[in-house]
């Protein structure tokens, strides 16, 4: 197991400082995120225009993972496309349940930082709650849970 | 508690030879990510000493087959066998009768048998049933599913600030409509063992039956149900040292008599016709089908290991570690002890400033140290405590102080990657 790899100083970095922390309004879309296994909770706002994430903001109280994860994630979808930003909730979930073959082109970048979470399948909840909810709010579902059974593609092989 | 008094009396480890006792649990020479496994994760589960591996390993090449069925060989000394262990669980916890003794899946299995074979029977529309915030989901699920269908009430009693049960509460929640009381012996998720032979008392004056749930208190104390007087007391053998998926339920042989079936089938019955069926006697009727023959016979060896080493002697030497544990943990700056009964099982759920327990626990075990992070399958006594999740060590006799010191400086690593 790699768990040194996997708190390494970027995600310390983002759980110390989270980046773009608060709650939009207006905002466009909103999604509340639940993890009942573990009580992480997230709240994620987005102002979308022309069908791009013009801005994003997150707050909850979570783990360090998910706030990092969190994060990261803010400040790599802020200014993508809709198309874009599901494309790296797609790639995001396989990195993490260790799917992603990360020697094949892929728009991850940094957030590869990550992929130690595959080693820890009790993790690996906390690293996509924050995609699960951009996901729900990009699709104007007002909560959702890491439990969510019409989601359970994003989660499977890692409980 | 006896127990805690013999404790008190002893403060020297030396009087405990726990080495010679860790020689008997080869899971214990593991190593996890190249370190020796410290685990202190026993109130979810104990691990196995080799003579009930034996045991169980002897069950199966030579004495397997089903039991109080056929006439041959093996179907005798398999039941034999298992009538044995039921026998072995009479005697630990000093039950009037061998057939008072239910084998179950486990503890939640023996409350959702009362439930059904109790509950279902004689609670009414408007009975109220008492429970505690320290219960684990497995006392408080069932009774709501039995609250919501008959239309009873759940009265809850409170805890103060160090985790322990408020008496005078429990006392005055006590009226004409209150009809059942469920009672967890030791809190799972602090530690806090509750006075219940002063409940039991003063809901039997009521003529109320309590049920004890006793899935952390079996493994650490001295259990007499006749002196506790409790109507039905539960626990599981995979906390005692022995294997997962058997369990008992102690209850006194008049309520099992007047209590209903739970589930229906096999070695139930007395005699079955398509227009009627005749249930079997006591402890029969309430095993439905073929019971974990196997598991009841480890439980009964896992019971023959902590009877030799003495529950007592257990009791004292786990109350050493939990003082050190204490002390040790007190003195390291941002961890606070969730849980601070004046009598406690040797369990210390803590929180670290500013650290969620996930990434506590995953920290530790980075070093080969295992504990329980998360709820704790007790969300009240979270939400008491205004947490979230708690990180919990439990202890176990074969847990020495080296393993108390081990998990400090695991603590210690973990704030050093926050700073």
């Amino acid at each position: 197991m790699h768990t040194n790899s996997l708190y390494q100083e970027v995600i310390l970095d983002h759980n110390r400082k989270p980046r773009n922390y608060g709650q939009l309004d207006p905002a466009s879309h909103h999604a509340i995120g639940h993890n009942p296994l573990c009580g992480d909770r997230l709240d994620i706002t987005l102002q979308l225009e022309n069908d791009h994430i013009h801005n994003i903001a997150f707050q909850g109280e979570s783990c360090a993972i998910c706030k990092a994860s969190a994060s990261m994630m803010t400040t790599v979808v802020k200014g993508k496309s809709r198309n874009d930003a599901e494309t790296l909730i797609q790639e995001f979930r396989e990195l993490a349940t260790g799917k992603l073959d990360t020697n094949q082109p892929h728009h991850l970048g940094r957030l590869t930082v990550f992929s130690g979470i595959r080693d820890l399948p009790t993790r690996v909840k906390c690293a996509i709650l924050p995609w699960h909810t951009l996901h729900a709010a990009l699709n104007a579902i007002a909560n959702t849970s890491t439990e969510t059974h019409d989601e359970t593609q994003a989660l499977s092989g890692n409980s | 508690m006896n127990s805690v008094t013999i404790s008190r009396q002893a403060d020297d480890f030396s009087v405990f030879d726990v080495d010679r006792i860790r020689a008997d649990f080869p899971i214990l020479q593991l190593k996890v990510n190249g370190r020796p496994l410290i685990y202190l994760d026993n109130a979810a589960s104990s691990q196995m000493p080799q003579p009930v591996i034996d045991r169980l390993v002897r069950y199966q090449t030579t004495q397997h087959a089903n039991i109080n069925r056929a006439v041959h060989y093996l179907s005798e000394i398999a039941t034999t066998e298992y009538d044995n262990a039921r026998c072995k669980l009479q005697q630990f916890i000093n039950a009037r009768e061998d057939r008072e003794i239910i084998f179950t899946s486990g503890t939640t299995d023996s409350i959702n048998l009362v439930m059904h074979g109790y509950g279902r029977k004689f609670i009414k529309a408007g009975d109220e049933i008492i429970l505690t915030t320290l219960e684990h989901h497995s006392n408080i699920v069932p009774w709501q599913m039995l609250a919501q269908e008959k239309g009873a009430i759940i009265r809850v009693v409170p805890i103060n600030d160090q985790g322990e049960l408020d008496i005078d509460e429990y006392e005055n929640l006590f009226n004409e409509r209150t009809k059942f009381v469920g009672l967890i012996h030791v809190s799972n998720a602090l530690g806090t063992i509750n006075p219940i032979r002063r409940m039991i008392e003063y809901a039997h004056r009521y003529s109320v039956p309590v049920l004890i749930d006793g899935a952390q208190a079996a493994p650490h104390m001295t259990i007499d149900v006749q002196s506790l007087d409790c109507d039905f007391y539960a626990f599981s053998a995979h906390k005692l040292c022995g294997p997962t998926g058997v369990g008992i339920l102690y209850g006194k042989a008049t309520l099992l008599e007047a209590m209903q079936p739970f589930k229906g089938g096999g070695d139930m019955i007395a005699s079955v016709t398509f227009e009627e069926t005749i249930y079997n006697t006591i402890p029969h009727k309430f095993e439905a089908g073929t019971p974990p023959i196997a598991a009841a016979i480890g439980f009964g060896a896992a019971i023959d290991y902590l009877t030799t080493i003495g529950l007592d002697q257990i009791a004292a030497y786990e109350h050493m570690l939990l003082d050190y544990a204490t002390a040790i943990l007190s003195e390291i700056p941002g961890v606070k002890i969730i849980g601070t009964a004046a009598e406690k099982t040797a369990v210390i759920s803590f929180t670290l400033d500013g650290i969620h327990p996930h990434d506590i626990g995953t920290i530790l075990n980075q070093d080969g140290i295992a504990v329980r992070t998360g709820h704790h399958c007790a969300q009240p006594v979270m939400q008491r405590f205004k947490v979230p999740a708690t990180s919990r060590a439990s202890f176990a006799f074969y847990n020495k102080k080296t393993d108390v010191d081990a998990l400090a400086t695991g603590i210690k690593t973990v704030q050093k990657v926050f700073l």
